[in-house]
């Protein structure tokens, strides 16, 4: 009798773990179009209400919690958002001007406006889900494919850009953030060079991004400096576009090393959205049907 | 409702009410940095109490729920959770530990299993990005901050299942002695009371 239960738990045991395992491997293996990938977000589908209402109920507990993390934290943030405050004036004036003269300088030599975030069509979306794990950074919004909602559609927040759509469903979007793993971006720091690089997460750090395969500088002085703010780059190469329109703000360099950035080629970047408070984003709707779009790396 | 069907629908009720509140609530509120984990503690006090067939069956369901909804690899959490909940109960069957602080070192261990195993997997899979030496930091802190929530969660999930769970002979037995009914180091005296003087 013991050893039929025995035997009984060992085999039940090893039929679940078989079973993970086939299914690890299946889903691994296969593309987003795969039978598996379309069962999953078809319960997500049907899950999908039921999350948005889940959110709406429980907004209360959350928005208590982040009125007690909030009021902690908000002597210090306010030293910090008078300093910027300062800077920023600086730079508003400089910049009203640089931007006339842009403008008329683009207009004169006729450059492709297309690539541009103005081409792009916003939808506002709120999170109803998040992704409590380490290794996984996504969201769950309630705009859909209804709502014109397309596969890797940039997505932005707090005024910078946040990730990309990942999985699209009828009424429901999962956006992978900028520090998810799979994550990369071609950015472009806002110095003196214009310094151009691929940006990616550092796991584990929802706080850091790094800048990776810059150029050596030729002079220091003139190359990525901490505070500078790093922007998408955006690309147009026939009928390739890059996926996320040029000029979004990313975050800014946090840490740029003299040693790191001669030998490594990369700055540390802190994202300008507060990443773990997000409750609205806008998803940016492609512009241009029929364009190819193209992803690095 | 027969009595056959009321640990697995109960615990089928369980896993879902837990990721929703995982997923729509707790994952959005951030301590320390990071945020609790309610899963694995669940699975952990399911084994516990239930033990380990239970235990394991619940690690599964929960954590291939857990990958559903979040749309990730299937197959990842199902493997740390049945580990989880399999191992809490056979701690339960083999030990049958009585001490209340019990679900709180299972729970920290719970959180760990589940953090530095999602990490295994994850390198085995292959990372494009470069791993920050601070993500064993966020596995730490979120191990305490499990380990500070895993006893209110056990008491819950205590709740909820023990009356659809089978009565334990073993449980049944200790429960008489702590409360001094069927100690065998009690006088007959001492158990029943004293005697009526008219009876004497």
């Amino acid at each position: 009798m013991h050893n039929k239960q025995v035997r009984r738990r060992r085999a039940l045991l090893a039929a679940l773990v078989g079973v993970s395992l086939i299914l690890l491997t299946a889903y691994f293996g296969e593309s987003p179009n795969s039978p598996l990938h379309t069962v999953q977000r078809g319960i997500v589908e049907v899950l999908s209400p039921v999350q948005e209402g889940a959110s709406k109920v429980l907004k209360p507990v959350r928005d208590i919690a982040g009125w007690f993390s909030s009021t902690l934290h908000a002597k210090s943030q306010r030293d910090q958002l008078r300093k910027q405050v300062a800077s920023l004036l600086k730079q508003v004036d400089q910049l009203r001007v640089a931007q006339i003269e842009n403008s008329q300088l683009s207009r004169e030599v006729g450059l492709d406006q297309s690539i541009g975030i103005s081409a792009y069509r916003a939808v506002g979306a709120h999170v109803i889900w998040r992704d409590p794990t380490l290794w996984y950074a996504t969201v769950e919004v309630d705009k859909g494919a209804v709502d014109g909602v397309h596969r890797d559609d940039p997505v932005v927040g707090d005024g910078a850009l946040v990730g990309k759509v990942s999985t699209v469903g009828a009424n429901f979007a999962i956006v992978t953030l900028i520090t998810d793993h799979s994550f990369a971006v071609a950015a472009r720091v806002l110095d003196q060079n214009g310094d151009t690089g691929v940006l990616v997460p550092a796991v584990g750090n929802p706080k850091q991004l790094l800048l990776q395969y810059l150029q050596k500088p030729a002079d220091l002085q003139t190359g990525p400096q901490p505070g500078q703010q790093v922007v998408t780059a955006g690309f147009k190469s026939g009928p390739l576009d890059s996926l996320y329109p040029a000029g979004i703000p990313i975050g800014s360099v946090s840490n740029a090393n003299e040693n790191v950035l001669l030998n490594s080629g990369q700055v540390q970047v802190a994202p300008a959205a507060d990443l773990p408070h997000l409750d609205s984003v806008q998803i940016l709707t492609s512009p241009q049907a029929g364009n190819q779009r193209a992803q690095l790396p | 409702m027969t009595d056959v069907l009321r640990l697995p629908l109960r615990l089928i009720v369980l896993a879902f009410a837990t990721v929703v509140i995982q997923q729509a609530a707790v994952s959005q509120i951030s301590i320390f940095g990071v945020s609790a984990d309610l899963s694995p503690l669940v699975v952990m006090s399911v084994g516990l109490l239930a033990g380990s067939l239970p235990g394991a069956i619940m690690g599964f369901g929960t954590g291939l729920l857990v990958d559903t909804v979040l749309v990730q690899t299937l197959g990842v959490t199902s493997l740390l959770y049945i580990a989880i909940g399999y191992w809490s109960g056979r701690l339960r069957e083999l030990r049958d530990p009585a001490h209340g602080l019990v679900p709180l070192v299972l729970g920290a261990a719970a959180t760990a299993t589940a953090g530095i195993g999602m990490t295994l997997i994850q390198v085995l899979l292959g990372v494009d990005s470069p791993v920050s030496f601070l993500l064993i930091q966020q596995i730490v802190v979120t191990v305490l901050v499990n380990t500070l929530i895993a006893l209110p969660v056990y008491t819950i999930v205590r709740r909820l299942i023990q009356p659809a769970l089978p009565d334990d002979p073993r449980r049944r037995r200790r429960r008489a002695y702590t409360t001094g009914g069927l100690s065998p180091l009690q006088r007959p005296s001492q158990r029943l009371g004293p005697i009526p003087r008219s009876s004497r």
